[in-house]
């Protein structure tokens, strides 16, 4: 394999991290309060129709993006309001929003556009545009430096830059602020933050609310980033997979990042390779394209350690004597 | 807070009332405590004694009365009200973040900012301070999974003092400690008292009131029934003003016959799931007509001696019931067959695993002997049977209401726990393992289910007794083993031991002649891994 095929590659890592990154993060504060979510998913599907509807109808990618991160919100709301305010089952919450995500946004495509559950196409202004980082063209002559830094750190859109820069942010606001401080001490002991005078509530709706907004933006890049437009179901599982990469992340953020770019690798190289022999033996290209899944399923299995998540994870808090 | 007014009492409560449904937890309560003094409360389990500090706490609501701290009408609807009217609460169950530092626990709520880096160097400072004022050291960046119970407890009362709290409440606060750390926790109160603070110490252990209290109010059935200096008090009085009848404190027991070694234990070890070794080759036997009883602080491996012996753990070593090997692997090692065997097992935690609670008192009083054919009319369950025996167990052991219809979770909890004894007493068994009988059970069916365990002894059987209650060991047994960190420390008799010297033994202490600080018994305690509750 020569450089330019290895950066092609990791270049495709880092576009395909970046939805489950963001998703990935999204959880990351939901669950760090105590709250599940399996609705990953369904925020992200909702954001990516309604961020590309819009961009579609305005012409404007940042009117889609904006209205991408209001559905999550809406969504995020209904968990919210269905699992903090009602204390009702986390994951049945979630499941249900999975159902009605996957529904709704083909429906209402269908109803809109006329193009069989698609928005149409997105051209110029409807999609987010690669970002040329300083010096890019400059530096292109100089070797092995100058292809890493114009192919690979280059050219990405705005939102992939957002989604890394999330990363060291979630990771100050967790373990350097009061707000980190108190969000995870909600998810593992709601009992020590409410005798403490603090409102568990509110906490635990802020973690769910920032989930909303962060896979509002992984929906929008789907749809507006990644592809030119939305399609039925086009998270095809990411949200699940964000899920797996969170375990194996044993919730911190550094370690996300880097599970979420193995996983963006594996579906790299699956895209790249549809078919390849290993020993003589021609390996299908379905199941390369199932390596991501397939690791989903090592890792949910708890073949790589033991995470021990939040305690007081996927429990409504109630109080008692 | 300015300075409390040395004249109005620090607290004062004035005719509060409420209700859970039915249920009359607080009638029209009043109380006044004065300030710079520890005001015991007493009461039964479900005197309404916690449901008054949670008012007071802000965690419920009145449905009438008024508060008055220091003087001034103060309405606290929510916790944040309580902690700006200067009062702190030490829970039974700790309110701590278990795997947060102690300096991370202290801060939480109580930020002095936005960013953590100065608020925690601020409280660091404090902490110190409050350290030396109060002999309260706790290593600041010691996580409290670390930690024994003892230093768990300090890091709340820091919790409350770094919230300038004048008015300490200490719910239950011994349940969980040593006798040494017990004597140490009164100590830091005596001095809290000194420096001005007040105390409310609520308890259901008479002598902890009348060692340490000035003054105690006695709760029973939701009132106060009285309010009185404890100089003026003994316990033989305050416990009929708990119970509203003499009660017996004292176990009525004769001098033990023992005869024959009914069960036998040699070097049993149990590792569990986790890979932990519980037990590290204990020995010991019972005989007939007499009570072993195994003193220790919870979780020190008694639970996993009693699961072994009941048969719902795995273990290996050698066990033998009346001169027959017990069989430890394998299907015979099965509570059934256990039960089959004679031996009767009344677990520690009724609610886990001595009933199930949403099922009738009637369902319940046959589990475990379900398959007995009394109960069994070919493939069917003989229910009337079932109702039959229960109606006279009822009648027997005095279960209230007599109802084999209720619900086992609508019983108050002594009555619970005598649906329990009944079932595994009426069966005449050879050996009768008996984990926590009276935890969470009022005075009047302690000294019933006392008395019940000693006739079962005079019958000529054996007895297998845990508490981790020191004067129910004491009192009730006519041999004492003492366990910490999975081995048998020594036996003692009752007679011929003292609390203090089984108190040291708990914390892993053989040498009991010499001074032992404190601070070497929560260290030692600390280094167990089940000490934590």
């Amino acid at each position: 394999m020569d450089l330019n095929t290895l950066i092609q590659i990791l270049d495709s890592t880092i576009r395909l991290a970046t939805p489950l990154l963001l998703a990935c993060l999204a959880g990351l504060f939901s669950e760090r309060a105590g709250v599940f979510d399996i609705g990953l998913e369904a925020k992200m599907l909702v954001a990516a129709f309604f961020s590309a509807a819009v961009a579609a109808l305005t012409g404007s990618v940042w009117l889609g993006l904006l209205a991408g991160i209001a559905a999550s919100l809406i969504f995020a709301l209904i968990h919210g309001i269905a699992s903090i305010t009602f204390r009702g089952d986390q994951l049945i919450s979630g499941v249900a929003l999975n159902f009605l995500a996957s529904g709704m946004t083909v429906l209402i495509a269908r109803d809109w556009f006329n193009q069989g559950g698609r928005t149409p196409a997105l051209i110029d202004g409807g999609r987010f545009q690669p970002v040329e980082l300083p010096f890019a063209e400059a530096l292109q002559g100089v070797p092995v430096l100058g292809p890493v830094y114009n192919e690979l750190l280059s050219g990405h859109t705005i939102l992939t830059y957002v989604a890394f820069a999330m990363v060291p942010l979630t990771w100050y606001i967790l373990f350097r602020t009061r707000f980190g401080l108190r969000l995870r001490a909600v998810g593992e002991n709601p009992a020590a933050v409410d005798t403490a005078g603090v409102s568990v509530v509110r906490l635990r709706y802020s973690a769910v609310l920032i989930a909303g907004v962060l896979c509002g933006i992984a929906g929008a890049y789907l749809a507006t980033g990644l592809a030119a437009g939305f399609v039925k179901d086009m998270t095809a599982g990411r949200g699940f997979i964000a899920l797996a990469a969170l375990i194996f992340a044993k919730w911190r953020p550094w370690y996300a990042m880097g599970a979420c770019l193995l996983f963006g690798l594996l579906d790299a190289i699956g895209n790249r390779y549809q078919s390849i022999e290993l020993l003589g033996i021609a390996v299908p290209g379905q199941f390369m394209q199932a390596l991501p899944y397939i690791l989903t399923v090592v890792i949910l299995a708890g073949f790589v350690g033991k995470a021990i998540p939040p305690r007081a994870g996927g429990a409504a808090y109630v109080k008692e004597r | 807070m300015g300075r409390p007014d040395r004249a109005a009492p620090a607290i004062e409560l004035k005719g509060i009332s409420k209700s859970f449904g039915p249920v009359q937890a607080n009638k029209d309560i009043s109380i006044r405590v004065m300030p710079g003094t520890i005001h015991g409360i007493i009461g039964e389990n479900g005197a309404g004694k916690s449901t008054l500090m949670s008012i007071l706490y802000g965690f419920y609501k009145a449905d009438a009365g008024e508060i008055f701290i220091a003087g001034r009408k103060t309405a606290i609807p929510d916790s944040q009200a309580a902690i700006a009217a200067g009062i702190g609460m030490v829970f039974q169950h700790f309110k701590l973040v278990e795997n947060f530092t102690v300096l991370e626990n202290v801060v939480l709520g109580a930020e002095s900012g936005a960013f953590l880096k100065p608020s925690l160097a601020k409280a660091r400072e404090l902490l110190t301070q409050l350290a030396a004022e109060y002999e309260l050291n706790v290593d600041p960046d010691a996580l409290i999974q670390d930690l024994g119970v003892g230093m768990q407890q300090r890091v709340e009362i820091l919790k409350a003092l770094y919230r300038q709290a004048d008015i300490l409440i200490l719910d239950e606060p011994t349940g969980v400690l040593t006798p040494a750390e017990a004597d140490h926790l009164f100590r830091i109160l005596e001095g809290l008292r000194a420096q001005g603070k007040t105390i409310i110490l609520i308890t259901h252990k008479l002598r902890e009131i009348m060692e340490v209290t000035d003054t105690v109010s006695v709760m029973r059935r939701g009132e106060m029934t009285a309010t009185v200096k404890t100089a003026q008090t003994s316990p033989e009085q305050l416990a009929e003003l708990m119970v509203g009848r003499k009660v017996l404190l004292q176990v009525d027991k004769t001098a033990a016959t023992p005869k024959d070694t009914v069960l036998s234990v040699e070097n049993l070890k149990v590792v569990d799931s986790k890979g932990v070794t519980r037990l590290k080759g204990v020995s010991l036997n019972v005989r007939a007509g007499e009570i072993l009883g195994i003193a220790g602080v919870a979780g020190n491996g008694q639970s996993e001696l009693l699961e072994v012996l009941g048969g719902i753990r795995a273990g290996t070593g050698r066990i033998t019931l009346n001169g027959e090997e017990i069989d430890l692997t394998g299907d015979a090692s099965d509570a059934r067959t256990r039960r089959a065997r004679g031996i009767a097992h009344v677990p520690e935690d009724r609610h886990r695993e001595g009933l199930i609670l949403d099922f009738h008192a009637w369902e319940n009083v046959a589990f475990g002997y379900h398959h007995d054919p009394v109960y069994n009319n070919g493939l069917f369950m003989d229910n009337d049977a079932l109702r039959r025996d229960t109606e006279a167990k009822i009648a027997k052991f005095d279960i209230r209401p007599a109802n084999c219809w209720q619900t086992a979770k609508n019983f108050s909890g002594g009555n619970q726990q005598k649906i329990v004894i009944a079932r595994e007493l009426e069966r005449n068994p050879d050996l009768l393992l008996v984990g926590q009988p009276t935890r969470g059970v009022d005075i009047g069916a302690i000294e019933f289910i006392h008395q019940q365990i000693v006739a079962l002894r005079d019958a000529g059987k054996a007895v297998l007794l845990v508490s981790v209650e020191l004067d129910e060991i004491m009192s009730l047994s006519d041999r004492i083993a003492v366990m910490f960190d999975g081995q048998i420390m020594g036996e003692r008799l009752p007679s011929e031991t003292n609390e203090r010297e089984l108190g040291l033994m708990m914390a892993g202490i053989t040498d009991t002649a010499r001074d032992v600080s404190v601070e070497e018994v929560a260290a030692n305690l600390a280094k167990t891994d089940g000490a934590t509750p």
